[in-house]
């Protein structure tokens, strides 16, 4: 397609500017640009097109099946962004005297009370603007829990094999060193390897349950036992949620910390639609260190925000990614508690139907009943028929399904991880199963066809190689 | 997939050559590069530094994923394979050639593998 700079035509415009009344001004010279700056020239009409067909090249939720594994691509319902778009919360002025803004600090004062209720948690901020933010924040909590105790050994975040890629990295940036813990054969944490890890110099454990295969680990209170023990932390990386929210909460399970993805488990958009926001919860003594504002019911009944005397400060501007937060609670209303509990269920029913699928297709890398998302293991096809994870899921897309995610956990060599969500119908879940069959056996009659999908997608196969080392990030004017 | 009998071979997929006067090349296996994928980068040590059997010494990029290369041996970093920082597609085309790095002060532990107890090994992953 033509990009916009491409549709420009030199002086057409958009807008009809007002008559101008207030009176003209002159800006000192040493202000102004010595050129033009080379901005697109386009009519409305150019400009709507331009759009329209960007919003073509993309596929999303709306589109259809979205089985992306550890991202929960659950449909976002319309009710939220009609919250959001209440004129009360959208014309908010973040500086705005509290009085008036009594609305606005009760959803983040319910949200607080649902969320505490639903992770076990006792105290939440809203600060943090997505997971990874969220995991930095719970981290900084846990280093200043060690730091007011005047225990300065304790530097080292362990981390099993099966975590996201986000966790060593947040542990990392907060200062720590981190720890690789290796699986079990049944999936979970290693836990001989755990105990020998877990010492004097342990901050923490950062831990995902259900974890990157789709696993519940049993040992879960054995494993917060042990880490306690050695004096650490246990913080939850919230990613995994959708599989246990309204059955089981991380509080319960022996969590010190949380952190919740809204545009995971809560339903609000992954991008495109607005940003993430990632809640960080924390219990006992570390909901002291909470960062930013804190909104607190006084005894009149009106809402105020105060500040945490041993606060570990500022994470983001104001209030994190407020109206997110708007829609997130929408989603929390509407369902109510046996609504959420039952999301999850299902949440768990549909994996568990997909994955009893397509398992005499496909070898599955953890035995068993998974929760909300589980892994096919290429390795053995791949070997066979030299048809990898990524020919089937490009060939997925020819058949107007989203990929799912691919080559993680990196523990599966040739991973396809599959999270089909609730929101998914059995009828749609029997359709993508069949489409998905039906190329895992052309692996063996047809390799030719899988290597050279996607065919009837906007791009093919770019190189990836060549995208990653020598990128185009800017359009120049031929 | 090959396994030249002159290298010795890590669990973490590392190839390990002496070249004489307690100096070692590493590089990463066909095996590794084969899991790996097309590499696209590749974070290099200073030369000058120590690096620590098991450790970390340097990190490969590919489409798929981000890796550490442990170090088979204890030693100092005393030349760094440059070109190879350029031309990371070279690990995929000819993965024994394409050494990382030149250690000195090297005492090979006994640890390492064979070619044959590698491939055994390699086998038994797979």
């Amino acid at each position: 397609m033509k990009l916009i700079f491409e549709r420009s035509v030199p002086g057409r415009s958009t807008t009809i500017f007002p008559e101008c009344d207030v009176p003209e001004t002159t800006l000192p010279e040493s202000f102004l640009r010595a050129e033009k700056p080379d901005l697109p020239e386009v009519s409305e009409t150019d400009l709507s097109r331009h759009y329209q067909e960007l919003s073509k090249q993309v596929y999303g939720v709306c589109d259809g099946f979205y089985p992306l594994g550890s991202c929960t691509m659950k449909y976002n319902p319309s009710v939220n962004e009609e919250a959001a778009a209440l004129p009360g919360f959208a014309g908010l002025h973040p500086l705005q005297p509290v009085e008036t803004a009594q609305g606005a600090l009760r959803v983040l004062r319910l949200s607080e009370q649902y969320l505490c209720e639903l992770t076990g948690m006792d105290e939440m901020t809203f600060e943090p603007a997505a997971g990874a933010h969220g995991e930095f924040t719970g981290l900084l909590l846990i280093k200043k829990y060690h730091e007011l105790r005047g225990d300065a050994a304790r530097t080292k975040i362990l981390v099993p094999d099966s975590a996201h890629g986000t966790n060593p990295a947040s542990a990392t940036m907060a200062g720590f060193e981190v720890v690789n813990i290796p699986s079990a054969p049944d999936g979970g944490v290693d836990l001989t390897a755990l105990a020998e890890a877990a010492g004097p110099d342990t901050a923490g454990l950062m831990l995902t349950n259900p974890n990157t295969l789709g696993i519940f680990d049993r040992n879960i209170l054995e494993i917060t036992r042990i880490v306690h023990e050695a004096g650490g932390l246990c913080y939850y990386d919230g990613a995994n949620l959708n599989a246990v929210v309204g059955n089981a909460r991380p509080g319960d399970m022996g969590f010190d910390v949380v952190h919740l993805n809204m545009h995971k488990t809560f339903s609000t958009p992954h991008g495109g639609g607005g940003p993430g926001a990632g809640a960080v919860g924390a219990k006992g003594d570390m909901a002291k260190y909470l960062p930013g504002e804190h909104v607190v019911e006084k005894a009149d009944g009106t809402l105020a925000f105060e500040k945490k005397e041993q606060s570990i400060g500022r994470i983001r501007s104001y209030y994190g990614n407020f109206l997110v937060q708007v829609k997130a609670l929408a989603y929390i209303l509407m369902l109510g508690g046996d609504g959420l509990r039952d999301a999850s269920q299902n949440a768990v029913l549909n994996a568990n139907y997909l994955r009893v699928l397509l398992a005499p297709y496909c070898k599955v890398a953890a035995e068993g009943i998974c929760m909300h998302e589980f892994v096919l293991d290429l390795a053995e096809i791949k070997e066979r028929t030299g048809i990898s994870a990524m020919d089937i899921a490009k060939s997925m897309l020819d058949h107007g399904m989203h990929a799912p995610t691919m080559y993680f956990p990196l523990i599966v060599h040739e991973a396809l991880m599959f999270e089909p969500t609730e929101t998914e119908s059995k009828e749609t879940l029997d359709e993508a199963a069949a489409i998905i069959i039906e190329l895992l056996k052309m692996a063996d009659t047809d390799p030719e066809a899988l290597h050279s999908a996607p065919c009837h997608t906007p791009i093919s196969r770019p190189d990836e190689v060549k995208a990653a080392r020598t990128p185009v990030l800017t359009w120049k004017r031929a | 997939m090959t396994f030249p009998k002159n290298l010795k071979y890590t669990e973490t997929h590392e190839w390990v050559e002496e070249i004489g006067d307690g100096r070692v090349r590493v590089g990463i296996t066909d095996y590794a590069q084969d899991q790996l994928g097309d590499l696209v980068y590749v974070t290099m040590p200073e030369e000058g530094d120590e690096v620590t059997e098991g450790q970390s010494f340097a990190e490969v990029e590919s489409v798929k994923a981000v890796s550490e290369v442990n170090s088979p041996v204890t030693g100092t970093i005393a030349v760094v394979n440059e070109e190879l920082a350029e031309t990371p597609e070279a690990i995929n085309d000819t993965p024994y050639e394409a050494w990382f790095v030149e250690l000195s002060d090297v005492e090979m532990p006994d640890n390492l593998m064979d070619a044959d107890e590698y491939q055994d090994f390699v086998e038994a992953e797979a």
